[in-house]
């Protein structure tokens, strides 16, 4: 019960974040709000018995990327959008879409998972996923994909430091 | 023997890529006439000495020999397989051994051109082409070199291409010849379509197959007289019979020896050689037989008469070959297919001495041209000077022209080997005896004859056609010997100009081939006079390669005596006609006058040719051309043109309004993305 | 045995729509830049849940590595920004239009 309590409270705010993300006219505010949806993510990861996703999710988005993009508008000293953008029928569109793209998702949500494999207990689940495992599998069987990732990481640093050099484009 | 046969065929291959590649490429090359000669020779010289080792070797059994898979397509089989029996055997023999006089005699008579290197190199061509056409296993091999031979034949008319006319004579050849090689591809199909669905794993297309009784069964009587009727046609554009004659004479155009070789001795006769390879099947259809017999008389009595009124010397041995092919075709028809091929051997002998002899008068003639503008008695040009005080008479209207039989006369002084040559050679083709062209043409008339005495009516007539055929050619050629070597020189300034006898190079195949012209008749003597090996050589029995018709033909000893006699008066009082009426009759030019007279108001029709040309100007290419003019034109401009300029429109007018989607803003984009999205999931969900 | 299933992956269906309205309507190229990262959250969700449901490790570590190249892309895409403000002087999308043809 306290479970299911935990999902909508967490799932409420997370809705409530991305939204207010969206519709925000100041990048600044629209910042913050992901920021509040990142966490209820990362909490909705506790209560899935991922602790270590979790906290991962807390340190790299809401710790590291959120804060490179604060700096980032900061930066730019971005002013808020005006109030009422031209409502033109690409943004009709778009959100008729966006609402047809929804139902389906939740239509295939409803309808079509009869053909997933039968769940596990929860406890079984949490010590699959444990932080000893995830470590074991990411540098036995995935040593390689990390390794990979780190190499990508380095060449976007690179690649960042280029394009934000002055005179560069 | 696998390597000898391979030596024959690649060799002039190899010396005539060799020899056109050098001379591309390296300019320097062009100007080592007696290497390029010399290589060009010996890949004919070779082959023909490997080829009289094959014949010597020789037993009597064909021998297939197979190098590789030319095509495979599903059950279809095509080999590269060459076929080494009696009849290919002497058609190479002909093919490489007056191939190698030839290319000697082409040695001098080519001097000092500057397309040296590309004569060679086309004649090695047309020679490997050749080989293939007369040593082929199969139909399609043949097909190879008789397109082959078609190429090389055009690129030698046209061989100095930069006059229109000869580039016309080119075209002129190799579009008539397209018509007669149509109607061998369709002759293909119809086989390919009769042998097929009914042998198992063969598709007849080799002569093995297609020549054996049981498959010629499957035919029947109408489509094998349809197919017989297609290699007919095929043969008549080859071997330039009526209908398709007309390209022959224009063919002079190119050198003397590609006349000689291409155009007298060897190409003109793969139409014959195609009918005696096929003979098992040819003699199945009488009809069509009948029909080659017929056509064969009328072309050679059409063209003896044209020759007659001929001024050039080289159209007169045109139409004289046109005339002779004429008679092989008339003893295909007669069923004699032995002596057809008996006098496309004794044919090339003389024939192709006829022409090198003309060769070398040309060549003298020449001299003289340049000598006498030298002088200035003439222009540049050949013209006659306009100045007065050099003006000269020519005995025709026009520039002087070495090839103008009326320009010559007294030239035996001069070039004693040609005129004695030319004179064997004359005396051949007329048929005097012993020398070979008495044998092979007494040998046609004789066949007719028989065939007509056991009771084939039409046969009687191809012989009349064929005798009458015979004084004409004994007439014609004497004249054109009186003509050219005896009476009084006539050329302009003739007391101070003399040309000269050639080099050896173009003497030496002159005694050679007037020597075979000589002997080769003895190979086919009468059936009175000891019978002929030739006959036992290419029909051994019925195994041999040339088939006979099965029925006995009967003629009493006294009879073919009789013929024999007959032979021999008709030839000589030709010969005597002409020569009395032109030599002591008339001199020069007014012995035309005597020959006018002669036949009246037929002469007309024999200078003009018949107008064959005139008629196919009128009711093909003037039509065609008209018909293209007003039909296909517009319809090129507005239906054709049309469409293409109306895709081109349709495209640019969607592009207009299109380009509208376009905005560069990735948000439209990526709207179209979600839409896409949105589409899959329905898909996925609802279908 | 969690929550069923279907409620995370509602939620992730959600917020990944969320998302895609935030690319579709926003012009801010910050914002649009954020919206992409909310996606990215959403289908990591997904995979979470997934991977708890089944007791599967590999779902997070796909996770982990889905973030590392959210990371990757945030200092490239930042970058961009960056530099596109600079010649342009501003972030707004329908303003940039070197695509046009």
């Amino acid at each position: 019960m306290l479970e299911t309590f935990l999902f909508f409270l967490f799932a409420v705010v997370a809705v409530v974040g991305a939204l207010g993300m969206l519709i925000a006219r100041n990048p600044v505010s629209s910042a913050l709000c992901m920021i509040m949806t990142l966490f209820a993510i990362a909490c909705l990861y506790v209560t899935l018995d991922a602790a270590f996703i979790g906290v991962i999710q807390v340190l790299i988005y809401a710790g590291a990327i959120m804060v490179l993009f604060l700096f980032v508008i900061m930066l730019l000293n971005l002013e808020s959008v005006p109030r009422l953008e031209q409502l033109d029928w690409r943004k009709v569109a778009a959100f008729v879409l966006g609402i047809a793209v929804l139902a389906e998702l939740l239509a295939v949500i409803s309808l079509r998972l009869d053909v997933l494999p039968e769940a596990v207990a929860s406890s079984e689940a949490a010590e699959a996923a444990s932080a000893t495992n995830i470590g074991i599998a990411l540098l036995t069987e995935h040593a390689f994909s990390l390794e990979m990732i780190g190499v990508l990481l380095l060449a976007a640093t690179i690649g960042a430091v280029m394009l934000a050099k002055k005179r560069f484009v | 023997m696998e390597t000898s046969v391979l030596l024959i065929i690649v060799l002039p291959l190899a010396l005539a890529a060799f020899n056109g590649l050098m001379g591309l490429f390296v300019p320097a090359y062009r100007k080592n006439e007696w290497i390029i000669g010399g290589l060009g020779t010996a890949a004919v010289a070779i082959p023909f000495v490997l080829a009289v080792k094959l014949f010597l070797g020789f037993h009597g059994e064909p021998e297939v020999v197979t190098y590789f898979t030319w095509m495979a397509a599903g059950d279809l089989q095509i080999e590269f397989a060459y076929r080494i029996d009696q009849l290919s055997l002497v058609m190479t023999l002909i093919v490489t051994g007056v191939g190698a006089l030839i290319h000697l005699y082409s040695i001098g008579y080519m001097h000092g051109d500057a397309g040296y290197w590309r004569f060679f190199a086309f004649m090695n061509l047309f020679i490997f082409a050749m080989l293939n056409l007369v040593l082929a296993e199969n139909l399609l091999v043949l097909f190879l070199g008789w397109e082959g031979v078609g190429l090389c034949s055009y690129l030698l008319i046209g061989f100095w291409y930069t006059d229109l006319k000869n580039s016309a004579a080119a075209n002129k050849a190799f579009i008539v010849n397209r018509i007669g090689d149509f109607a061998f591809l369709l002759a293909l199909f119809v086989i390919f379509a009769v042998v097929t669905e009914k042998i198992d794993g063969s598709f007849g297309f080799d002569f093995t197959t297609l020549l054996a009784p049981e498959t010629l069964n499957l035919f029947g009587a109408g489509t094998l007289l349809g197919v017989v009727l297609l290699f007919f046609v095929g043969a008549t554009g080859k071997s330039a019979q009526i209908p398709l004659f007309v390209w022959l004479p224009d063919a002079m155009a190119g050198p003397t020896p590609v006349s000689a070789l291409i155009h007298a001795a060897t190409m003109v006769t793969s139409g014959l050689y195609l009918l005696a390879r096929l003979s098992p099947m040819v003699l199945m259809a009488p009809a069509a037989m009948t029909v080659i017999a017929v056509v064969g008389a009328l072309t050679a009595i059409m063209a003896a008469t044209i020759a007659i009124t001929q001024h050039d010397i080289k159209r007169v041995l045109a139409y004289s070959t046109v005339s002779q092919l004429g008679y092989m075709f008339l003893a295909v028809g007669v069923g004699a297919y032995f002596v057809a091929i008996f006098h496309v051997m004794t044919h090339a002998f003389f024939k192709a001495c006829l022409f090198l002899g003309s060769g070398s008068v040309i060549h003298a003639m020449h001299h003289v041209e340049h000598e006498l503008e030298h002088k200035g008695v003439l222009g540049s040009n050949g013209e006659p000077n306009d100045d007065p005080l050099k003006r000269v008479e020519l005995p025709y209207e026009g520039d002087f022209d070495a090839q103008d039989m009326r320009t010559m006369g007294g030239l035996r002084k001069y070039m004693p080997w040609t005129a004695g040559t030319f004179l064997v050679a004359t005396l051949a083709i007329a048929g005097i005896p012993p020398l070979a062209g008495f044998f092979s043409k007494d040998e046609i008339l004789f066949k007719a004859f028989e065939l007509g005495y056991n009771g084939e009516m039409w046969a009687y007539f191809v012989w009349i056609v064929g005798v009458v055929t015979a004084v004409l050619t004994a007439i014609y050629m004497t004249r054109a010997y009186l003509l050219t070597f005896e009476g009084n020189p006539r050329w302009p300034d003739a007391m101070d100009t003399k040309p000269h006898e050639s080099p050896w190079t173009m003497t030496a195949p002159l005694v050679v081939l007037a020597a075979l012209a000589v002997v080769g008749g003895f190979v086919g003597l009468p059936a009175v006079l000891g019978g002929s090996k030739i006959h036992h050589f290419l029909v051994h029995d019925g195994r041999g390669p040339v088939a006979e018709p099965l029925h006995e033909l009967h003629v009493s000893p006294s009879i073919e005596w009789g013929l024999l006699f007959l032979g021999l008066a008709i030839a000589s009082g030709g010969v005597l006609f002409a020569w009395f009426v032109i030599r002591w009759g008339a001199r020069g030019p007014e012995a035309d006058a005597s020959v006018k007279r002669f036949f009246g108001p037929l002469y007309g029709t024999f200078s003009r040719k018949y107008s064959v040309d005139q008629f196919y100007q009128k009711v093909i290419v003037n039509p065609v051309v008209n018909g293209a003019r007003l039909v296909f034109a517009p319809f090129d401009e507005n239906a054709v043109d049309g469409a293409v300029n109306g895709v081109a429109k349709m495209v640019q007018g969607m592009a207009l309004r299109l380009r509208g989607i376009q905005t560069g803003v990735v948000q439209h984009y990526a709207l179209a993305f979600v839409l896409g999205v949105a589409v899959v999931l329905a898909l996925m969900l609802f279908a | 045995m969690h929550l069923a299933l279907n409620w995370y992956l509602s939620l992730s269906a959600i917020l990944f729509v969320i998302g895609v309205l935030g690319v579709l309507l926003r012009r801010n190229a910050i914002v649009i830049f954020l919206s992409i990262e909310l996606m990215l959250n959403a289908a990591n969700l997904a995979l979470v849940a997934f991977s708890q449901t089944f007791g599967d490790v590999n779902g997070q570590i796909l996770v982990f590595f889905v973030m590392s190249v959210a990371a990757a892309e945030a200092a490239v895409g930042l970058a961009i920004i960056i530099a596109l403000f600079r010649n342009r002087e501003t972030v707004n999308v329908s303003e940039i239009n070197l695509f046009r043809g």
